[in-house]
Parts: structure tokens; C-alpha cells; sequence
């Protein structure tokens, strides 16, 4: 019996199927409007996917904003909403549908997330970088408070962790011990300007984690062996008085040769010829597109 | 002119600490959150009464807006405590995605605001906070009079659902309040009724607006003082009843006149019902170090300023 939408046992094809339409959805939303971000929301399309139809124990059907007695998961990188909002959709939060009013007026599918839409799956809005962590472990405490003993997963760019608030976070959850919070960093080395290396070094990640005192591991996010390897272990780390979290590295718009090893699609549209080349690397799935 | 009895002195930070400490008392899911100025917002009674509901925040205060947002998601009634300057521009952008935009259950406690702070310079007085708080959608701006109303004031947010920024001080103010005077938030509380002139007061200058209200009796001269707790949402009927009952108007609060209270007002007026109106507040001026009684004269927000103010707005009527 189990009330939760989550499946231990989907194959590695299964969740590959969904993968590549969860890619189908997020250029043919970005393509629709001629803006957001492919790149980062190609990269993450695997592990989000992983997540959402294999690990966390959610209730897509009967969202409920407070998250009780359920895995939640936040997006502190809000600008790769395009693979959200699609697993949110394909998961039952919302009308699969709905995804062809991405970026337009009057839609709950906004720029970044948001809740003051009402789009269910959506806890707090994201966009302004840096604060995903704060929020995830102020839920991860209030799920303390009340005994419950769900996890609350949190994405962020490695980008992102230039951002000051980030390392407050940090300090702040092993001050309080949130060890029912799986932290996940996209490591794709890319940002808007540039590699972030370029940008603003952000070496020896792993180091700065430890040295902070939290439970440091590393996954391959476009590999389902590495996924399905590393993120049981960092479950079974849960509860042991520590912050958990996960160097993902990922490959910016994997899954589209052309989009792959640049940070030129962090967040721009394909051309029409450009978004003919993608989709013929991406063949529609049996799930169908939106 | 109604004689009001001077109940005692008190800071109204206290005020909100023993607020905190029933509206804790009243309801398990508030929570209460600090950065390191646990002492100075009054937050000790509540931290002894229900440690594992208070969250020492360290210096970070950009992260525990963060915390508290995610506390209020699961559906606790988060209170952030720290000085109003650490409360507004430090945070601005924590508040205005994580808090008001997701419109996250969280009240922000923000203490040590205005000239009245003193001695520790204008590093600290903020005179903006007003301003910034209510520029942002769907935030409650609070700002109390005395302990009593602060009291209140906590307790009745606590209640209520939505983000507030509760705005009070550090000195020793007098208490003017009735225990018993209820608190309503978004209702003008009248203080005493006239005919020449209305004065609307929040904050501390609503005690200097006493005051001048008996200068002004002296020159036989009928102030309508009414004290604007809540400046957002406005109280717009009260406003614009008393405003065409005395036909010249005043405003009186410890912040900038860009963005106050007195802006709100003169908006209000100049859309809905021209009104000659006179401004007492700081006058795009940063604060210095000095007593709080020193520095009130000298930036004009004295009781005497507040006299000199419905003087020229009653010359203005036509």
C-alpha cells in the first residue's frame, strides 16, 4: 500500500522515456515564446526526472502548499522552471496542457515559479538566486517541529553558490542539524557570462561543504547508474545529524549535441532550423507531447 | 482637549517581547526566530518559555527570512526579530520574493527604528523602512504607538494570515493606551475628536501629537488627533471623514517624508479629496548620535513642530 506517487521499481527505459519528453516539452515551451532557459533545464531533465517519478515519496494529485507528511522539493534556480513545470505536469501536479502557456499572459506558468498563481507543485517563488536553501531548511525544521519524517529536497545552481545567502544557509542548517534535507548542486560549471571558473571561482566545492561539516557526495546527473547509486546513499545518510549534499555534474543542454559544452543556452530560444535539429535528436515518446 | 493619564514608561519593544510571549502562549505554531539580538528585541521571555521554538539566527539575516518562509510554508507563524534597519534594506529582496510575493505567513519584528534609537548614529536609524515595506503587495505595515499598543499589535497579527512588518523602538515612551483598547489592524484608533485641524500620528510621534494637541488648545484651537498604527492598508475612511470634517490636515511619524505616513496621506488626499496638509517628519536628511530627545528637536519632530505644522495647515484653508 502506498499512497505516495513514487515508483522504487521503474526501469532505467522507463525513466529514460520520460526524460527525453521531459526535453521534448522544455524546447517546445522556450521555442512557443522565444525565451527562458534550455540550457540548465536540459541538463537537470535526468535527476529531476529521477526524482519525481522514482525517489520521492510526493501526492501530485492532492497538493497541499504545507507539504506535511511528504517529500517536497524546491527549486532555488528558478530559472530552469521549463523542466520543472514538465515534471511537475507529467507527474499530475497540473494539466500536461497547461505547459503551452509558458512565459504568457494571464498563465500559472510564469518566467520563474511562483505560488501567487496558484500553479500546484509551486511552494515559494524562486528566480532571485541564493534563497532556495534558507527556505528548504525552514521547512526541513518545521518538519521537525512536527515530527514528520519526509525529506526536503532542494536544487541549486553552482553558479548560484556565488550568491553570499547560500553560505549562510550552509553554516545554518549543520548549526541545527537538518539532516532530513538533500541539498543538490547543479554542477555544470556554466553560467550566463561564462564557465564559472571564469566568472567567479568556485573551487574545492566538495572541500567547502566538508569544512562546513556537511555529508558531501558526488553523481553523475545524466547517468541513471550514478543516480540510481548515489541518491540511495545520501538517503540512507538522513537523520544522522547532518546536511547532506550532492555535487551533481551535469552537462548544460545535454541531450542536444548542439547545446551541449557551451553556457550559450543558458537562456535563449532556438531558431526554427536549430529547433527541427533538436527534436530529431529527441523522437517523440509514447507519453506524447503537450 | 482630552486629558490623557500617563500609565507609565515603557519601551515598546517590550511591549512587543510580552506580546510574543502570549501570542506563543496562545498558539503552539508560532515560532520566533533572531539574529543575535535576542536581548535587545525582548525576545527572552518567549526564547525561556518555548526554547525549542526559537531559532537563534546568528548574524544571517538574509537567511532567516529564507528560514522563516520555509517555516511558515509548513504552517507555523514565524516571527523574525532583529533591528528595522537588519529587518528592511538588509533583507529587501529576501522579503520581496521569499515573503511578500509568496505571500509566506511571516512577521517581520523590526525594533530600534527612527531617530529614537540615539546614540548609535544614523548607521542604525533607519527612516526608510516605512517606505520600503509598503511599496511591496499584500504586506501589512504596522508601526505602534506606546508598550500597550505593541502588545496588541503582536497578539493581533499573530492571528492573522499574511506577511506583516511590525515596526517599533527603543526608548523608554510614555503609555498612553488603555490596557483594553483593542487592536484592529487597518482601523484608525481617534484619540481625541476637533474640529480645526486633524492630526494623523504613528509610532512615537503619536505621544508629540498629544502634546501639541494641548498647545494648540492653549490658542483655542481644536486638533482631531488620530493615531494610524496600521499605514498599510490605509485606513481611508477615517482619513478622508476627518480631513473634510476640519479641512486641513497634518501627518506626524520618526521616518523619511518620502514614503511615510504622511506621503500615504497626502496620495490619499490629493486623489480622492485636495486638502491643505502639512508634513512633520525627517526631511531627506540621514540621523546622527544624540539623545533621543535631543534629536527630535533638532530634526522637527518635537511637539512643538507638530503645533507649529497645524498652524500653518489651518492658514492654508480657504
Amino acid at each position: 500500500m502506498n499512497e505516495y506517487f513514487c515508483d522504487f521499481m521503474r526501469t532505467v527505459n522507463e525513466l529514460q522515456t520520460i526524460a527525453t519528453q521531459v526535453r521534448r516539452d522544455i524546447l517546445r515551451m522556450v521555442y512557443a515564446v522565444k525565451s527562458g532557459h534550455p540550457g540548465g533545464s536540459l541538463g537537470c531533465a535526468d535527476f529531476l526526472t529521477a526524482l519525481y517519478f522514482k525517489y520521492m515519496k510526493h501526492n501530485p494529485s492532492k497538493f497541499e502548499l504545507t507539504g506535511n507528511q511528504e517529500d517536497v522539493f524546491f527549486l532555488s534556480n528558478g530559472h530552469i522552471s521549463p523542466v520543472f513545470y514538465s515534471v511537475l505536469a507529467r507527474s499530475g501536479y497540473f494539466p500536461v496542457p497547461e505547459m503551452a502557456t509558458f512565459r504568457k499572459l494571464n498563465t500559472r506558468l510564469q518566467g520563474h515559479p511562483t505560488t501567487h498563481e496558484g500553479l500546484p507543485g509551486v511552494r515559494v517563488a524562486s528566480g532571485s538566486l541564493g534563497q532556495g536553501i534558507s527556505v528548504a531548511a525552514g521547512l526541513a525544521l518545521e518538519k521537525k517541529l512536527n515530527n514528520d519524517n519526509s525529506t526536503v529536497w532542494v536544487l541549486t545552481g553552482d553558479g548560484e553558490l556565488q550568491e553570499g545567502q547560500i553560505w549562510e544557509a550552509v553554516m545554518f542548517s549543520k548549526h541545527y542539524k537538518i539532516d532530513n534535507m538533500i541539498v543538490t548542486v547543479d554542477f555544470n560549471q556554466k553560467q550566463i557570462d561564462g564557465s564559472t571558473g571564469d566568472i567567479m571561482g568556485i573551487t574545492e566545492l566538495s572541500s567547502k561543504f566538508l569544512a562546513f561539516g556537511w555529508e558531501v557526495l558526488e553523481m553523475d546527473g545524466n547517468d541513471w547508474n550514478s543516480m540510481d547509486t548515489v541518491i540511495p546513499q545520501a538517503q540512507a545518510k538522513l537523520g544522522q545529524g547532518k546536511p547532506i549534499v550532492i555535487i551533481m555534474k551535469t552537462e548544460m543542454g545535454q541531450g542536444v549535441d548542439f547545446m551541449m559544452g557551451t553556457h550559450a543556452w543558458h537562456g535563449k530560444a532556438p531558431s526554427e532550423e536549430q529547433m527541427n535539429n533538436a527534436m530529431a535528436q529527441l523522437p517523440v515518446t509514447e507519453l506524447g507531447d503537450y | 482637549m482630552r486629558k490623557f493619564e500617563i500609565l507609565g514608561s515603557k519601551d515598546t519593544r517590550s511591549g512587543f517581547g510580552a506580546g510574543l510571549l502570549e501570542a506563543g502562549q496562545a498558539d503552539e505554531n508560532v515560532v520566533a526566530l533572531c539574529a543575535d539580538l535576542t536581548g535587545s528585541l525582548m525576545m527572552d521571555a518567549f526564547k525561556d518559555a518555548f526554547p525549542t521554538r526559537f531559532l537563534q539566527a546568528g548574524i544571517a539575516e538574509a537567511n532567516m527570512m529564507g528560514v522563516a518562509a520555509g517555516l511558515a510554508i509548513g504552517g507555523k507563524v514565524p516571527f523574525t526579530g532583529t533591528f528595522a534597519n537588519f529587518s528592511t534594506g538588509r533583507v529587501y529582496d529576501q522579503i520581496r520574493q521569499s515573503i511578500a510575493y509568496s505571500n509566506t505567513n511571516v512577521k517581520i519584528a523590526a525594533s530600534h527604528a527612527g531617530l529614537t534609537l540615539g546614540e548609535d548614529g544614523a548607521t542604525h536609524q533607519i527612516l526608510e523602512d516605512i517606505g520600503l515595506m509598503k511599496m511591496l503587495p499584500g504586506m501589512t505595515v504596522i508601526n505602534p504607538c506606546d508598550y500597550n499598543q505593541t502588545k496588541a499589535a503582536t497578539i493581533a497579527i499573530a492571528k492573522m494570515n499574511g506577511p506583516v512588518y511590525l515596526r517599533f523602538g527603543r526608548p523608554k515612551w510614555p503609555v498612553f493606551i488603555s490596557e483594553d483598547t483593542p487592536f484592529i489592524i487597518g482601523k484608525a484608533l481617534m484619540l481625541n475628536e476637533g474640529t480645526d485641524v486633524s492630526i494623523f500620528a504613528t509610532g512615537h510621534l503619536v505621544w508629540k501629537a498629544i502634546e501639541a494637541g494641548h498647545i494648540l488648545a492653549e490658542k483655542g484651537i481644536s486638533a482631531e488627533i488620530i493615531n494610524i498604527h496600521t499605514i498599510k492598508p490605509l485606513d481611508v475612511e477615517a482619513v478622508i471623514a476627518s480631513a473634510k470634517k476640519t479641512g486641513c490636515v497634518v501627518t506626524a511619524e520618526e521616518h523619511q517624508m518620502n514614503g511615510g505616513l504622511g506621503d500615504s496621506i497626502a496620495q490619499l488626499l490629493a486623489l480622492k479629496m485636495p486638502t491643505p496638509l502639512e508634513m512633520v517628519a525627517v526631511n531627506d536628511s540621514f540621523g546622527e548620535s544624540g539623545t533621543p530627545d535631543e534629536l527630535l528637536v533638532k530634526y522637527h519632530l518635537d511637539s512643538q513642530d507638530v503645533a507649529d505644522a497645524a498652524l500653518r495647515a489651518i492658514a492654508r484653508k480657504v
